[in-house]
């Protein structure tokens, strides 16, 4: 339920909730920590966390609202502006229900281009996430190295789709243009770069006694925990809780694929962390089986140039990389949607933030936060 | 026990300590793997790919001529209301009317380079350019005009 905010007022006449000897701080909304403009406050006794309440409302654009008076192929680009590190992930899923209530097939090649970006975007999102908790432990080079990898696939993207983050490439029926030719040349050099490199992942960080101290029994969350906060992606995977979608519904072509989901049981900060760099190696596998193997053919399906859902329902869901995004579409069978609802990853995987580090010391905070792998713009659209 | 596990931890830090230092080291050692860009100095050498969307420009060929019909196609598939299409009517030699294009008005600000415009357009007026540095001092000079002035439509489009 949503309470007015109490940082405002005389700190004196806030009634605590830890009694007396307690005080509240205030990290955020402008912090590095909180990768955005997150607002916490929190109620501390001496270094540990009593409570931690989520402020949200800063990058507030009401992104589902103006989906409502833009059209089908229009409304597409604005999700790119929900989680952008996994931009095209997003434009996947709203391409997904556009075309599941249009009932438009899409050709092979399209399908397998799709998979193939969406696959490279979550190597790059895992990367960044990489380098960002790396940093929010104390470690500075790590960020550079994961950009490293993660610069490479932004030049790919920036080639064949036109732009590094906000791409845009998806479109109700196929992708926008064919993949460029240098691209399959670029995706291999990228793959041999990547196997020559991911050893320096587990040297500068992973057996780190320092970091392995700080991210082991830290922030351990239960199966049922994760279940009851409606938590996916890697945040539940840690916990070993079965989610990909893309194992159990799968959507486009990967139910032909081979690849693991992968699963830690340990739950804390530690099994997340794991989790995610096991995850970039299954993309890997997936990019490799793809590669070489573009179908030929259209890389788009022939749509009318005006789309009118059906009147109805439509409801379509992807793993991004952070977790399940579901897009709800209300058609009343005009040009633009009637109603659209994301349900986005890491609204749920927020909300757990509070379970997972009352009682923990302020210092680990940050630490278990980063696990989550945050991004605001996610949560607050 | 307690003893011969703390030794081991203690060994064991220094080992991994080691094992990262190392990486460290070897970057220090080999200046040739080191791949930052010296942007702005880099500015000549700069290639940006093709593809690349920057902002959307009307290309005019050598008799400022432009393949821009005024069917207003771009101004409808805009998200943002960017693009405003200004047409007036051309008396063709024949004395009959015609709808051209008076002004395509352009406003960089509220572009968000989806390249929706592009696709929608029927005869290939319009692209991206690769251009990326865009602040000015003034933001009036983010509204521009794309058909240059006293340029008209090349003969045969339709
Ligand atoms: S690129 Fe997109 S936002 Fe910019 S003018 Fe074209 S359609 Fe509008
Ligand atoms: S630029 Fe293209 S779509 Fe826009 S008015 Fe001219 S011809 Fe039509």
């Amino acid at each position: 339920m949503y309470r007015e905010t109490q940082i405002v007022s005389d700190v004196s006449k806030v009634p605590l909730e830890g009694g007396e000897g307690t005080f509240t701080i205030n990290v955020g909304p402008q912090h590095p920590a909180t990768h955005g403009v997150l607002h916490l406050v929190i109620t501390l006794n001496g270094e540990t966390i009593i409570n931690i309440e989520p402020h949200l409302g800063y990058i507030h654009r009401s992104i589902e609202k103006m989906c409502e008076s833009l059209t089908y192929r229009q409304f597409i680009y604005v999700t790119s502006r929900m989680d952008y590190l996994s931009a095209h992930i997003n434009n996947h899923a709203c391409a997904l229900c556009v075309e599941k209530g249009m009932q438009i097939e899409v050709p092979a090649r399209a399908q397998v281009i799709r998979v193939l970006m969406d696959e490279l975007t979550r190597i790059a999102s895992h990367e960044l996430w990489w380098g960002a908790m790396a940093m929010d432990v104390g470690a500075f080079t790590p960020f550079f190295h994961a950009f490293r990898e993660r610069e490479t696939i932004n030049d790919i993207m920036e080639e064949t789709c036109g732009a590094r983050l906000t791409m845009n490439y998806m479109v109700p029926g196929g992708v926008m243009h064919d993949i460029h030719p240098n691209f399959q040349k670029r995706v291999k050099d990228f793959l041999q770069l990547y196997k020559s490199k991911i050893h320096e992942y587990d040297e500068l960080v992973t057996g780190n006694i320092i970091f392995q101290n700080r991210m082991k029994g830290v922030g351990v969350l239960s199966a049922e925990d994760v279940i009851s906060y409606g938590c996916t992606g890697p945040v539940a995977r840690g916990s070993g809780v079965s989610c990909d979608i893309r194992k159990l519904y799968p959507y486009e072509i990967y139910d032909k694929l081979e690849f693991d989901e992968v699963l830690e049981t340990a739950g804390d900060s530690f099994a997340r962390y794991l989790v995610r760099l096991k995850e970039m190696n299954q993309s890997i596998r997936i990019v490799e089986q793809l590669i070489d193997n573009i179908p030929e053919g259209d890389f788009q399906a022939k749509t009318k140039a005006v789309l009118k859902l059906p009147k109805g329902e439509f409801y379509t869901r992807v793993e991004t990389a952070r977790g399940e995004l579901g897009v709800y579409i209300v058609s009343e069978g005009g040009t633009t949607p009637y109603r659209i609802k994301f349900r986005s990853p890491g609204f749920s995987n927020l909300s757990i933030l509070n379970h997972m580090v009352k009682g923990a010391k302020i210092g680990d905070l940050i630490a278990a936060m980063g696990t989550l792998d945050l991004v605001i713009p996610d949560i607050d659209r | 026990m307690f003893l011969v596990d703390y030794i081991k931890d203690v060994f064991g830090a220094i080992k991994s300590l080691a094992t990262g230092m190392k990486r460290t080291g070897y970057y220090f050692t080999h200046h040739k793997e080191i791949i930052t860009q010296q942007y702005p100095d880099n500015r000549d050498t700069l290639n940006l790919p093709e593809r690349f969307k920057g902002e959307v420009v009307m290309p005019h060929d050598e008799h400022n001529e432009h393949r821009c019909t005024g069917c207003t196609a771009c101004e409808l598939a805009c998200p943002n209301g960017t693009i405003k299409v200004i047409t007036k009517f051309d008396i063709t030699p024949d004395g009959k009317k015609k709808k051209a294009i008076d002004k395509l008005v352009y406003h960089l600000e509220l572009c968000t380079m989806c390249n929706l415009c592009v696709e929608a357009c029927p005869s290939d007026a319009i692209k991206m350019a690769q251009t990326f540095e865009h602040s000015v001092f003034d933001r009036s000079q983010l509204t521009k005009v794309l058909n240059k002035p006293g340029s008209k439509i090349m003969e045969g489009v339709e």
